[in-house]
């Protein structure tokens, strides 16, 4: 099975989430990923959906999601030519031995620290999940007290849109 | 735009809402502002600005505003028993008529006797709309009395659904639901409304403006794929039309049958398309399936080609679905984009209305055909005919003088006649009402084919009577499906309804048992409902308590004049208690999960079949 990112534009309305969430579940599709948010056009939404699939039972769900009335369009993203990422707030134990240490690791993946408390940084990073994944590993040995992960947003490289279109104009 | 004035309202005797109404429209401005109602008296208008005749329902605490001005309408409503009654009623009336049928119940309880209803109009694809009251809005969410979640719970057994948050919203959502529901693939629609909703003052303003960004259903082929089906269906040697529901859904039988008498190419009709194609007709060879005729089975077997128009690939249809139809290229063709490679790949994959794609197809075949192509079929119909005539349909009379019901059915579908309506339940006597009765036009045959939904007959029934008043109207049920929905025979006695029932009543839950005889080493557990052994309940006396009249008919030399009886009562509903004997089994059968290749002719009798030949 493979990873594929659908991009997923709908409208705007409520238990809309709950549709799609529940078609997935019902046709056996496990959900890997997914964010939801506003687009530049505020009666339309965006979902990005990362499931593990084959490619036939793919082409059912997108099919059977399309059906719902609320969905304007569906757009599978290449992730080679589409810049993915997810947000991650990590709690780490970082007292003064370590506290140096934990700060070169964050500027080496470029993240940041969002907040300080005697024994422990929240350091925020953005990236890829292979990315997010290769932090964790380099923070895990100071202690990990909590973390938090957002679904992956996905938007497709170049110039093109595909929130423009006759749907979408209607919406 | 029309707007309601006190003119226009006058009309109707005077309801206290619309007394307010008008009083509110009455209030000096110029120019005059929209008269203000409430949105009970918004919904009810909608429904007869949509052009509804009748709905069919039950009145309970959150939907008791909208009754207030259903009390004055010129839409009929029908007062039923049972809400399952009032959804499979609505099923019932579009099927018969091609309309949207239309329920309606209170919250809770009531909403969720539908879903029965709701979900076999889902998987048959009926367009219905069902109408719930709901707790008021502040009450939502709060476990209240009779609240029940109807949106989350028919989420999928439903095209779409709304729950109604402003009564100002109340015109474009019923639009939008009969549209919804009517158009592409049919559906049921449900609507979930508040009672403050239904309470809340409002203006009506029809027509609405409907907001469906996201719903564009495909109605016209693409040309490409329509010459490479017309292609195919020239030059195949051993082509079959396989016809489903969509074909009778998109009013599409004219065409269905020139096309195939056209193309010279045999025809199935499958449960949900019985009467989509004459079965008279030479090239009709029969309802394919598990209970299929041979010839119909072993057609869609050993083709080279199936034209599948409005089907849906069905696993009572394929059987094991690896060794259906293995030599066959399939163009399938669907208004749903969903169904096409579904359950098998579509060689040439048509999405479109059915009739659009029927008349398209007929143009490319004549193209073709003009161009000098023409497929030689001689030797397909050589087989075919040879099969219908080694394996016909049949029965062997029981053994033990016991009434056979197989007869009781092909008596009544004689006597009859292909005019009638005949509505059936779902078992044995669904099957043997598909293969004993012969239908001629479309629409004369509604059955519940996807959910199998015991109790579907007397209630959709009384729907179709009600759409065809002047058509006769059978049922043809059995005992146990009786026993689950017969209360609406009350209903049918006294809003006029004259249906007729005959129930082929075998004492047993005939299906069941049947499978109890062949796969369970006749261990019959829980399928004798006493109905022969102890005559509870004795179903004249209970029809004649229902307001019908009651007749029984135990041997074969009675059958026809209990029909004939029946057929001359046309101010009460009839019901007939034909017992008859409880060992008769469907046949030709194909085991569940095992292949179309298996199918058996009678009890251990594989047909013969010349290989080399096929």
């Amino acid at each position: 099975m493979t990873k594929h990112t659908l991009s997923v534009l709908v409208e705007n309305k409520p238990g809309i989430l709950a549709r799609v969430a529940g078609l997935f579940a019902r046709r056996g599709f496990n959900i890997d990923s997914l964010a939801v948010g506003e687009t530049e056009h505020p009666e339309v939404s965006r979902m990005t959906i990362v499931v593990n699939a084959e490619e036939s039972p793919l082409e059912q769900v997108t099919k059977q999601l399309n059906k719902l009335v609320h969905v304007l369009k569906i757009v599978e993203l290449d992730p080679t030519v589409a810049v993915q990422r997810e947000l991650l707030l990590v709690k780490v134990r970082a007292d003064r031995p370590v506290r140096s240490q934990v700060l070169e690791t964050v500027n080496l993946f470029r993240a940041r620290v969002v907040d300080v408390a005697p024994d422990t940084l929240t350091i925020e990073a953005t990236g890829t999940a292979d990315k997010l994944d290769a932090l964790l590993r380099d923070l895990e040995p100071y202690g990990i007290k909590e973390m938090v992960q957002s679904g992956m947003v996905a938007i497709g490289r170049g110039s093109r849109s595909i929130t423009t279109g006759p749907a979408l104009r209607a919406a | 735009m029309t707007r309601p004035t006190p003119e226009t309202l006058a009309h109707r005797a005077p309801s206290p809402a619309m007394l307010a109404a008008a009083a509110n429209a009455a209030t000096p401005a110029a120019p005059p502002a929209p008269a203000k109602v409430s949105g009970a008296v918004s919904l009810v208008k909608s429904l007869e600005a949509l052009g509804v005749d009748v709905m069919f329902g039950i009145p309970g605490g959150t939907i008791l505003p909208a009754y207030d001005p259903i009390y004055d309408s010129s839409v009929r409503h029908i007062l039923v028993r049972h809400e399952q009654g009032a959804g499979h009623a609505a099923t019932g009336y579009a099927q018969a008529t091609g309309k949207v049928g239309v329920c309606i119940a209170t919250s809770g309880p009531g909403a969720t006797n539908l879903v029965t209803a709701i979900a076999d109009a889902y998987m048959d694809s009926v367009p219905i709309v069902a109408i719930t009251g709901q707790v008021s809005r502040p009450a939502i969410g709060t476990d209240a009395f009779q609240e029940a979640d109807i949106q989350g719970i028919t989420l999928p057994i439903t095209k779409h659904n709304y729950l109604v948050t402003t009564a100002d919203e109340i015109p474009r959502v019923l639009a939008e639901a009969f549209h919804l529901a009517s158009t592409g693939r049919p559906g049921p629609v449900l609507v979930d409304i508040p009672k403050d909703v239904q309470q809340e003052l409002t203006t009506f303003n029809w027509p609405p403006t409907m907001e469906l960004p996201g719903y564009r259903p495909t109605l016209h082929p693409h040309g490409k794929q329509i010459r490479e089906a017309a292609r195919l269906m020239t030059s195949a040697r051993r082509p079959v039309l396989y016809v489903g529901g969509g074909v009778l859904k998109a009013h599409a039988t004219d065409s269905l049958r020139k096309l195939a008498e056209l193309t010279g190419i045999p025809v199935v009709t499958t449960l949900m398309a019985r009467g989509a194609f004459p079965d008279s007709h030479p090239q009709h060879v029969g309802m394919p399936g598990m209970h299929g005729t041979v010839a119909a089975v072993y057609a869609l077997q050993k083709a080279d080609l199936l034209v599948a128009l409005g089907a849906r690939f069905d696993d009572r249809v394929t059987g094991k679905l690896d060794s259906f139809a293995p030599d066959a290229a399939i163009v399938h063709a669907d208004i749903d984009p969903a169904e096409i490679g579904k359950n098998r790949t579509a060689d040439v994959p048509i999405v479109g209305d059915a009739r659009h794609v029927i008349d398209e197809l007929i143009q490319a075949v004549s193209a073709e055909r003009a161009a000098g192509r023409t497929g030689d079929r001689t030797d397909w119909w050589a087989q075919l005919d040879d099969l219908r005539e080694r394996y016909p349909l049949g029965w062997d009379d029981p053994t033990d003088g016991t009434l056979a019901p197989q007869y009781v059915i092909k008596r009544l579908g004689e006597i009859a006649g292909p005019d009638a309506i005949y509505v059936a339940g779902v078992g044995q006597h669904q099957m043997w009402a598909s293969q004993f009765i012969s239908y001629e036009k479309p629409h004369t045959w509604l059955n519940s084919g996807g959910a199998g939904t015991m109790g579907y007959a007397v209630p959709a029934a009384m729907g179709a009577k009600v759409g065809k008043p002047d058509t006769t109207v059978w049922a043809v049920d059995g005992d146990g499906c009786f026993q689950m929905t017969n209360q609406e025979l009350a209903t049918c006695a006294l809003e006029g309804i004259p249906i007729k029932v005959a129930i082929i009543n075998n004492g047993n839950l005939g299906m069941v048992r049947q499978w109890q005889t062949l796969f369970y080493g006749e261990r019959y557990s829980n399928t004798d409902l006493g109905t022969h052994k102890h005559r509870i309940p004795d179903f004249v006396k209970l029809a004649e308590a229902l307001g019908c009249v009651g007749l029984r008919c135990e041997s074969a030399d009675d059958v026809d004049k209990t029909i004939k009886a029946a057929m001359e009562i046309n101010d009460a509903p009839v019901v007939i208690d034909f017992v008859v004997g409880k060992d008769a089994m469907v046949w030709p059968m194909v085991a569940a999960g095992t292949s179309n290749d298996e199918i058996m002719f009678a009890r251990g009798m594989r047909p013969s079949f010349d290989e080399d030949d096929l």
